[in-house]
């Protein structure tokens, strides 16, 4: 079962043995509270399957996927969780596929596939996740998803990304975000974030964004990095 | 036409895995990958290409099949093996059109950069620890080789730091790990600094570590116990001088942080299931790991392991080596280095952190070993259009300075006076007339030099040969110049002599003048010789990561900083600098310039014209 809603507060010996190199980086605290994170991600390809792998490797407490896409010849080239068989993949939707691939992973976590279109879901559906990742969304689809994810009473993180050729783009928006930055030599400081909406920044382009240039390089690893949510004593910018 | 290319992967773990899977969704497919490693539960966090049902099996072998799955028309040849075996010689790296390091070890970094150059083979390396990483690009005769700038070495600690006037965490595990549990389980024949003398001479026992016969197993534990963190305090306290300066030590015994356990002979503590790795903290009900044990605790554990050492374990007794995946030495270690840490007033830690501070265990996540495999691919792809102008050192850094993540810089030329891919003589002070061959060998030739198999000619005699195939008589021939000293060798070294040092499968030359030398610093130049002309390695913050132990003597006993003491917390602070000299690991140029750029942009193949080009001094 899924490490999501667990009752004991210390982690298990077989996660303390599983996830022990990560702990060494972002602290027992951090693990615990990744674990009873639930993710959805829409959009299923090169870029967000390198994410899910990340995640649920890193054992995240739930990842559900939408994508209701039948898998073609062309899903094959560029992702990974797609075994060469037509017998496991043929006429199955992307989420099908690469859900069953990914709980291989790591057993602890709970892969579910949601099925539905990105751009009809309602607020009571999200409100079940912590963070929402969407890709290859029209921009209309965007902007509707990130307004619910800040009209919900809990704070729901949203980032988008697309990969195209060898150019990536990444846009986040974590609503009010506070973490501890170290100082050197001395004690934490905490910090605090606000992040425009998808709305605002579009007509307000000075604020970040990164174009990553990637020659010839379909999957995008470099964009997700360590789930800042989760461990506020880093700061990912 | 880079798809054409044949390319060698060296690793197939943290790096490898991402690695592996980001070259044949490129498209790259005539690919070879060489690891000796088997896998672990404790690699399944970010080593995606593994199950758990894979636990030891070849990592080699199981990635191959892993990406065959997704990629079945590609060509990939596994061999478990390690790359410094024989096979893997200049011919077998001549068939590549590049190399693509995924190391966590120095030495093999060391020995695959030797044959690139001899191959004339471009090499990519890497290195990740935790959110830190690095690429870079090494190209005969265009670039720095690897060996061009010094590396950090694993650090060492003075013998008395260890045996008298610990001041850190890390001095009281490497007490607890190379002195008392060696003492106790290791090899008997081995050298070891601990006090064996006991405290009235009445005692017809030369070495106190010595169980009397029919002595019962609680007293035994006992009185190592009293003798080490009391009797052994005790008698270093007698020396004034040590202490003048220092915060005086206080002695321990167990009589008075376990009084209980002095009355009760035999044990009471409840005995672990006969079928499970048989554990301390099982024992006593310890559960967490993370948990920062009291003296009492740490004392029961102590005890506790002891004797199911003794108990369950009896047969190994004698040939343990600390291995870091053993439960009950993890435990006895912890709780050594606690108790003597709580004697010098210094902070007592978890078992989850003395076990990475003891098995000098790098931590790592996922998601840096995607980033630097999608940069290697990139680079590889550079080399392989021979796009020099663009070739790039990327560096990932933890806390991005002026928002870039990735910090691009373009590689330096070829130091002149490398000796690896220069021809620079080097200078050895030594006293010819005391030091014996073997100890050369040993300590510079294989250790600072890195050499595999060398030979030793002085002029025209060979003095020295290493490798399989040597006559009877050579080899008795050479077993004898190992013990001679320098001087007296057949062809005799003495001031002004020179020597030359190959290895055949490195393809390595070079050359050694020697400067005889009477006196050596013992505290300073412990080795009683100093190599000086290559770019002497300096010993800084370093976490030596299954480093291969040299064959040094027990008083330069290697291990972790104290970057490691709090391995638990995340995102060490780090500033560029320090970056630069950090983890073994992450083995990044000392001495790179940062490229100041405004942008708010993170640009991989950067503007070339704004990346000035640094040369060294």
């Amino acid at each position: 079962g899924g490490g999501g809603g667990a009752e004991e507060e210390e982690l298990t010996a077989q996660e303390t043995a599983l996830y022990d190199r990560q702990i060494r980086v972002w602290g027992v605290d951090a693990q615990k509270r990744l674990s009873k994170a639930h993710v959805l991600v829409c959009g299923v390809n090169g870029t967000t399957i390198e994410f899910c792998k990340n995640i649920v490797l890193a054992g995240v407490g739930s990842l559900s996927l939408m994508d209701d896409h039948i898998v073609t010849e062309d899903d094959l080239n560029s992702n990974f969780l797609i075994p060469h068989d037509e017998s496991v993949y043929g006429g199955k939707s992307r989420a099908e596929v690469c859900c069953e691939s990914l709980k291989d992973f790591n057993p602890m976590v709970r892969v579910a596939v949601a099925k539905g279109d990105p751009s009809l879901i309602d607020g009571t559906f999200i409100d079940r996740f912590d963070i929402i990742v969407l890709s290859r969304a029209s921009l209309k689809t965007k902007l509707f998803i990130n307004d619910n994810c800040r009209k919900r009473s809990k704070h729901i993180a949203f980032y988008s990304v697309d990969c195209k050729d060898s150019c990536g783009e990444i846009f986040v928006d974590l609503q009010n975000h506070s973490y501890l930055q170290k100082k050197p030599g001395g004690e934490p400081e905490q910090q605090e974030l606000k992040y425009p909406s998808l709305q605002v920044w579009k007509f307000n382009l000075n604020f970040f964004c990164r174009f990553v240039e990637i020659k010839s390089f379909s999957s995008c690893a470099l964009l997700f990095c360590t789930p800042s949510l989760f461990a506020p004593r880093i700061r990912f910018v | 036409p880079s798809r054409a290319a044949k390319v060698l992967m060296v690793g197939a773990g943290g790096i490898g895995c991402e690695l592996l899977k980001t070259l044949a969704l490129s498209g790259f497919s005539d690919i070879h990958v060489i690891d000796l490693d088997t896998i672990e539960v404790s690699n399944l966090n970010r080593q995606f290409l593994f199950r758990k049902s894979h636990v030891g099996q070849s990592k080699a072998h199981v990635a191959r099949d892993a990406i065959l799955k997704f990629r079945p028309n590609i060509n990939i040849e596994s061999h478990h093996a390690n790359v410094k075996d024989a096979q893997f010689n200049v011919d077998f790296f001549k068939q590549f059109n590049v190399v693509l390091n995924g190391l966590d070890n120095l030495d093999a970094r060391r020995h695959v950069n030797r044959l690139c150059l001899a191959a004339e083979v471009p090499l990519v390396e890497s290195g990740t620890t935790g959110f830190l990483g690095q690429v870079t690009v090494h190209v005969k005769g265009k670039t720095e080789c690897y060996e061009c700038q010094p590396k950090p070495i694993p650090k060492s600690y003075p013998v008395c730091t260890i045996t008298s006037t610990p001041s850190k965490f890390v001095h009281c595990i490497v007490w607890a790990k190379e002195l008392l549990f060696a003492k106790l389980f290791g090899d008997k024949n081995q050298d070891n600094d601990l006090n064996v003398h006991s405290k009235d001479g009445s005692s017809s026992k030369l070495d106190v570590f010595e169980r009397d016969v029919d002595e019962d197993l609680d007293q035994y534990a006992q009185r190592i116990y009293d003798h080490v963190f009391g009797y052994n305090i005790e008698v270093a306290l007698e020396n004034e001088e040590t202490w003048k300066n220092r915060r005086r030590p206080n002695p321990v015994y167990i009589r008075d942080t376990l009084p209980e356990a002095v009355k009760q002979n035999g044990s009471s503590w409840d005995c672990s299931n006969d079928h499970e790795e048989p554990s301390a903290m099982a024992s006593l009900g310890l559960t967490n790991p993370q948990e920062i044990w009291t003296l009492a605790e740490n004392s029961r554990v102590l005890l506790e392991a002891f004797k199911l050492f003794f108990e369950k374990r009896e047969k190994e007794i004698g040939n343990l080596v600390f291995d870091k995946d053993d439960q009950l030495a993890v435990e006895f270690v912890t709780a050594a280095a606690n108790i003597r840490a709580h004697s010098f007033g210094i902070p007592l830690h978890s078992l989850f952190e003395a076990k990475g501070v003891a098995g000098n265990i790098v931590h790592a996540v996922a998601t840096t070993n995607a980033i630097i495999a999608g940069l290697i691919v990139i680079e590889a792809i550079k080399v392989l259009q021979d796009d020099y102008k663009n070739y790039r050192m990327t560096y990932c850094l933890e806390h991005p300075t002026k928002k870039l993540l990735l910090m691009p810089v373009e590689p330096f030329e070829p130091n002149p006076s490398c000796y690896v891919c220069s021809e620079t003589p080097l200078l050895l002070d030594v006293n010819t007339k005391v030091t014996k061959l073997k100890e050369v060998i040993d300590k510079i030739i294989k250790s600072k030099l890195g050499m595999n198999l060398p030979l030793v000619m002085i002029g025209s005699t060979l003095v020295f040969e290493d490798g399989d195939g040597l006559e009877e008589d050579e080899a008795a021939n050479y077993a004898l110049n190992l013990e001679k000293v320098l001087a007296e060798l057949p062809a005799p070294v003495i001031n002004g002599t020179k020597l030359t040092v190959e290895d055949f499968q490195q393809e390595l030359s070079c050359s050694i003048n020697i400067k005889h030398r009477e006196e050596f610093d013992e505290e300073k130049e412990p080795d009683g010789m100093v190599l000086s002309g290559w770019s002497a390695p300096v010993e800084k913050q370093i976490n030596s990561n299954g480093e291969n132990k040299s064959a040094a003597s027990s008083s330069s006993a290697r291990a972790t900083d104290d970057t490691v003491e709090d391995p638990s917390k995340p995102g060490m602070k780090r500033k560029l600098d320090e970056l630069l000299e950090t983890k073994e690991n992450c083995d990044a140029s000392s001495s790179a310039q940062v490229v100041e750029d405004d942008d708010d942009c993170t640009m991989l193949d950067g503007n070339p014209a704004l990346i000035k080009k640094k040369r060294l001094q």
